[in-house]
């Protein structure tokens, strides 16, 4: 597999159950190291990530804030473990809740706020380094449809103005349509991009996009092409499957950062 | 309101059945005429406890102080016994079965031994309930160190966060509801440890603790003592255990679903 992710993009690795989706993000992430090949970042080497212009910061499937600390504490802590003064930590942190519309929300437990609320505060915490590059898996995959439609349009929202690069896993493909500038659709066992899609709509992207022939029409593409990649599975057969998942060293897709138990939305695509 | 009404309920049911047990513990006594060196009548307790009070004051405060040294000295050493343990699964699979060792030989056993070896008799007793309070302690506090959110720590892991953050920031706030959870079974372990300890001991004299007393009362067949000293060690253990829902309480009502009645 070969995947550039350019600067300022929204990259979304879409695709059925299985293909490695997760994986890959966590390889970027440098949660498990690669069995074979390269990871480079923008040039360099992976292994220097952290160092300036390299930041990255990971949005789980579950919100995973600490329950003992308030939003705001919860929010500064990637701050605090990168030795920034407390000053400076406090006032990145206040300014990146700000931007998730969490304001005044600073000083509740995570408890005592909803699903998609805790999601936000999550996504307060990754802004809050000024990642160059974000990575989402599945951020919103638990949350009920209008709650995760909403968090869309503000995802969006905060792209454009703050000239994010995200890479966006998701199995929803109106999700991946509604945000990407470019989709890479996989296809499970071995895990491989079959597509690599460029949506070229406008932004911003209202509640009117979701609406028009042109959303309508890149839904179908991106269907057809996961339902190949789905087909292609079928037809390679169990015994060279198998060969395959093993030679890519991958384990099952959610393994490394999975939460038990978590619920997956059904598979969009069929 | 459904609230307070609860809350009264939840105070006033138990001392309605404590008013009707000691009621009818009077009424069987003066009905049967059960003689005062068998069962005496609660009242005859009362007056026991209040005219021996110098006496039984003396040495609740042996016994509750040999207690809570030993509570806090458990506390300390489980928890950084449980420290140690979460180091490596290495010093954890060669130590632990040692702890287990320690929990499960009766502690009547392991009494006189102690109390030969050491000559201070107050630190011999006190070393006798470290050693019955201990263990919940620590296997409490090293499951919940171990028990750390796979999220949160792949969160830390990317930050690079160092061992030293991941344990202050991490695994110790986290563990704190499963160390409540074993400061609560170890304050009653403390006493009922100082209590048997004192019995295999029958220290007398200026330290003698309530379970010296008790031992003393039945010899001299002075049954409202006895009593009265029995009651003084239940209501000690009573107020022990409720010390530390409190405190656990107090620490972590803000977050943990375990002390929290706010509807969710």
């Amino acid at each position: 597999m070969d995947l550039d992710v350019r600067r300022g993009e929204f990259l979304t690795l879409l695709g059925p159950s299985g293909c490695g989706k997760t994986t890959l993000l966590n390889l970027i992430a440098g949660l498990i190291a690669p069995s074979a090949g390269t990871l480079r970042w923008w040039g360099g080497d992976l292994s220097a990530t952290g160092g300036p212009g390299r930041q990255f910061a990971f949005v789980f499937q579950a919100p995973t804030l600490m329950p003992w600390a308030r939003v705001a504490a919860n929010v500064r802590l990637p701050l605090d473990l990168a030795g920034i003064e407390r000053a400076a930590a406090t006032r990145g942190a206040a300014g990146a809740l700000d931007l998730v519309g969490l304001g005044d929300f600073a000083q509740h437990y995570p408890r005592e706020l909803s699903g998609g609320m805790q999601m936000r505060a999550s996504i307060a915490r990754a802004l809050a380094t000024s990642p160059d590059l974000l990575l989402m898996d599945e951020p919103f995959g638990a949350l009920d449809e209008f709650t995760r439609q909403r968090l869309d349009g503000e995802l969006a929202t905060l792209w454009a103005a703050r000239g994010l690069t995200v890479v966006f896993v998701t199995h929803s493909i109106y999700e991946a349509v509604f945000l990407s500038t470019r989709v890479a659709v996989m296809g499970p066992r071995p895990g491989r991009v079959i597509a690599d899609v460029a949506i070229d709509e406008p932004f911003p992207r209202g509640e009117a996009f979701r609406v028009s022939p042109a959303f309508v029409r890149c839904c179908q593409q991106l269907s057809a092409l996961v339902a190949e990649a789905g087909a292609a599975t079928l037809v390679v057969g169990p015994a060279s499957a198998g060969r395959g998942a093993a030679r890519e060293g991958e384990p099952p897709e959610g393994g490394p950062t999975g939460v038990p138990g978590f619920r997956r939305n059904g598979n969009t695509a069929k | 309101m459904a609230d307070s009404s609860s809350r009264l309920l939840r105070i006033a049911a138990p001392a309605a059945i404590a008013v009707l047990m000691v009621a009818a513990w009077q009424a069987l006594v003066v009905i049967y005429e059960v003689p005062t060196y068998i069962v005496p009548s609660p009242a005859i307790v009362l007056r026991a406890l209040i005219t021996d009070r110098a006496l039984l004051t003396d040495a609740l405060a042996v016994t509750l102080g040999i207690a809570l040294t030993a509570l806090a000295i458990a506390t300390i050493v489980g928890t950084l016994v449980a420290l140690l343990f979460v180091q490596s699964r290495w010093i954890e699979m060669s130590l632990f079965p040692y702890a287990v060792l320690l929990q499960v030989t009766p502690i009547v056993a392991i009494a006189p031994l102690i109390i030969i070896w050491v000559k201070d008799t107050r630190i011999a007793l006190v070393l006798c309930a470290v050693v019955v309070a201990i263990f919940p302690i620590i296997s409490n506090t090293t499951l919940g160190l171990r028990s750390v959110d796979q999220g949160l720590l792949d969160l830390f892991r990317m930050c690079r966060a160092s061992r030293w953050q991941i344990l202050v920031r991490l695994r110790i706030p986290g563990a704190l509801p499963y160390f409540f959870g074993g400061l609560r079974i170890a304050s009653g372990l403390a006493l009922i440890g100082a209590v048997v300890a004192e019995f295999v001991a029958g220290t007398g004299g200026q330290g003698a603790g309530l379970a010296y007393q008790i031992l003393l009362a039945g010899m001299q067949l002075n049954i409202p003592r006895l009593f009265a000293a029995l009651f003084l060690i239940a209501v000690t253990g009573v107020a022990l255990f409720a010390t530390t829902v409190w405190i656990s309480r107090a620490t972590l009502s803000k977050w943990h679903e375990s002390e929290t009645t706010a509807p969710r």
